[in-house]
């Protein structure tokens, strides 16, 4: 038995299994002979850092005994490499942990894998998710499956590639400041950032604790919706995960909002900001929404512009934190050059392991937490973070959703913004407030734009309020079921 | 209308130095080429300049915002659980000896001890 996983999703490869009409470990072989065509190598995708080809068979030959059951019994799918799992290696894309082998798996990984899933392997990202485009990983370049000439965004570059490419039914990433909504914009699938609190951070690599939150990358809306509830609720390890556990119908994305009320920011339609092809992609979405009966409300989102200045604060603050713990004592990088005292064996075994973002962003979270300026950045910015809550706050009292766009343009090309920190920061404009508030987020395919003669994905982003995802995921439904963009497929 | 995200501007605020930079280095940790202290200057001055854009907003009496979740105090039972197994916790270590994480001397002219 054959199956077209180019025409696939998630939920009807999961039935398929169910009903016998292909074997989990067909269906598992399947994916894994794909990426051995199409990933690997210099001319390959990259979106794997690693595969996991004899553990994923065998979870796979479990599935079918038996076994292994539930909701997800024996789909395959992919994790970013910030998942710990104590098979194979975790590296976060960075020197300083290429040899790491971690002792645990991740509260979110261990939850799907519970519910039958099947991982096939780890994928590339930007080191320790900073980057917008996948070019800071140390190991090699997820390549967009739309252009390979083009960056398929980040930081979780590889998960959203590798479900773009068809080579895993569904992924993981992680989103701190866009870093599942930006790359499911540039690649052309969904992308879900949850409520903060909503999925444990156990087991991820820390970037900035009070920012990273775990999602999927699927082809469908009702994919992501399962995945998101299964993921869902309080983990003992993760004393930041909230006591409100997802509503019952948390994955029903049939039903239908009432009086459902669409929210449109003009901080969003910036003109000159965002290209043609993204502007007309969301005022077409806004008209959509209203002609299918919704009434469509303005709202005042006036501290967005101060997104990013916060964003860079806050995240390079929390991350010189976080990252303080790679000393080359305990685990990863420790240098081989001698070394007068610990101070030496810190600052070298940093240097060696760390890249040039990280760096960057370690020495800026540093100064703005140093003596003397931890008023004027730190403590101002969170003042203003506040702020841009605020503003949410008032918005979701008047509207269901906040639509605008996900990107203010399609994917860039490799090299585009390199060599300049601040460009690249600025790719992130419409992403960062929805983490600095601690609300969801999902980016949804809206067609393609036509740029050097190549067709690139546009996406639509929808904001929702903190633990609305299920009224947020039934929006984005709406908006699937006329558009079924998960036809929308690139050309490999 | 042009709300576009700007280029940094000068702002009166003085810019980051190299000096800056090589104390802040220190301070993370981080050996620095010459070449990289010149680049991050640069880089981080720019950075910084456009961030200096929240000089402009006013936060009289704005409680700040550290965390987006209120929880507080989140314990758990007071019982003891097994922990982790020191030789799988030791496993990653770059250098050990016995049930010890192996350094070189502590006390030192950088120490601080």
């Amino acid at each position: 038995m054959s199956v077209d996983l180019t025409q696939s999703t998630m939920i009807g490869l999961r039935d398929a299994v169910a009903s016998k009409d292909i074997s989990a470990s067909e269906l598992t072989r399947v994916y894994l002979d794909r990426i051995g065509e199409l990933d690997a190598g210099d001319g390959g995708l990259q979106c794997f850092h690693e595969v996991h080809e004899e553990r994923a068979m065998q979870r796979a030959a479990d599935v079918d005994a038996g076994r292994v059951q539930g909701e997800l019994a024996g789909v395959p799918i992919a994790v970013k490499d910030l998942f710990c799992t104590d098979y194979g290696t975790t590296t976060a894309s960075s020197r300083m942990l290429a040899h790491h082998r971690s002792p645990f798996t991740a509260t979110a990984v261990r939850r799907l894998e519970d519910a039958g899933a099947i991982v096939l392997g780890k994928t590339n990202m930007d080191e320790f998710a900073m980057g917008s485009s996948g070019e800071t990983s140390a190991f090699g370049q997820a390549k967009n499956p739309w252009d390979r000439s083009r960056v398929p965004g980040g930081s979780s570059a590889g998960s959203a590639a590798a479900v773009a490419a068809d080579l895993c039914a569904a992924s993981l990433g992680s989103d701190t400041g866009g870093s599942i909504r930006q790359p499911a914009a540039f690649c052309g699938v969904v992308g879900l950032k949850p409520t903060y609190g909503r999925i444990s951070r156990s087991g991820m690599v820390a970037f900035a604790s009070s920012l990273d939150q775990c999602g999927p990358f699927t082809r469908t809306v009702a994919d992501a919706a399962l995945l998101t509830k299964l993921m869902s609720g309080v983990d003992p390890l993760d004393g930041t995960t909230a006591p409100i556990p997802p509503e019952d119908d948390f994955d029903d994305v049939e039903q239908a909002v009432p009086n459902l009320r669409i929210g449109v920011a003009k901080q969003y339609m910036l003109e000159g900001a965002n290209e043609p092809a993204i502007q007309q992609a969301t005022d077409d979405a806004i008209a959509f929404y209203r002609d299918a009966g919704a009434e469509i409300v303005e709202v005042d989102l006036p501290h967005t512009k101060y997104g990013i200045p916060v964003y860079y604060v806050v995240a390079t603050a929390e991350c010189s934190s976080n990252l303080a713990r790679y000393d080359g004592v305990h685990f990863g990088h420790r240098t081989a050059e001698p070394v007068a005292d610990i101070v030496e064996l810190f600052s070298k075994s940093r240097a060696e392991g760390f890249g040039d973002e990280v760096k960057r962003r370690v020495m800026l979270g540093t100064y703005a937490l140093s003596s003397g300026y931890h008023d004027q950045y730190y403590n101002r910015a969170l003042a203003v973070r506040r702020l841009i809550k605020q503003d949410f706050d008032q918005a979701f009292a008047k509207c269901d959703a906040i639509l605008c766009p996900t990107t203010t343009g399609p994917a860039f090309k490799f090299g585009d913004k390199r060599d300049d920190p601040l460009a690249m920061y600025l790719n992130d404009v419409y992403t960062v407030n929805a983490n600095l508030a601690g609300i969801a987020g999902i980016s949804l395919p809206a067609g393609t734009a036509n740029v050097d003669g190549r067709a690139l994905p546009v996406g639509v982003q929808l904001l929702g309020d903190a633990f609305a995802e299920a009224k947020l995921l039934r929006v984005a439904r709406l908006y699937e079921k006329s558009h079924a963009f998960a036809a929308m497929r690139p050309t490999l | 209308m042009s709300e576009k995200p700007q280029p940094p501007q000068a702002t009166g605020t003085p810019t980051i130095t190299e000096a800056d930079v090589r104390h802040v280095a220190k301070l993370a940790r981080l050996e620095l080429t010459d070449d990289q202290v010149h680049a991050y200057t640069g880089q981080l001055g720019a950075v910084l300049g456009y961030i200096d854009q929240l000089n402009e907003v006013d936060i009289e009496g704005v409680e700040p915002l550290a965390h987006p979740l209120d929880l507080v105090n989140v314990l758990r039972d007071d019982v003891s659980v097994p922990g982790s197994d020191r030789d799988v916790m030791l496993q990653n270590a770059p250098d050990r000896q016995g049930p010890f994480f192996k350094v070189p001397k502590v006390l030192g002219d950088g120490g601080g001890a």
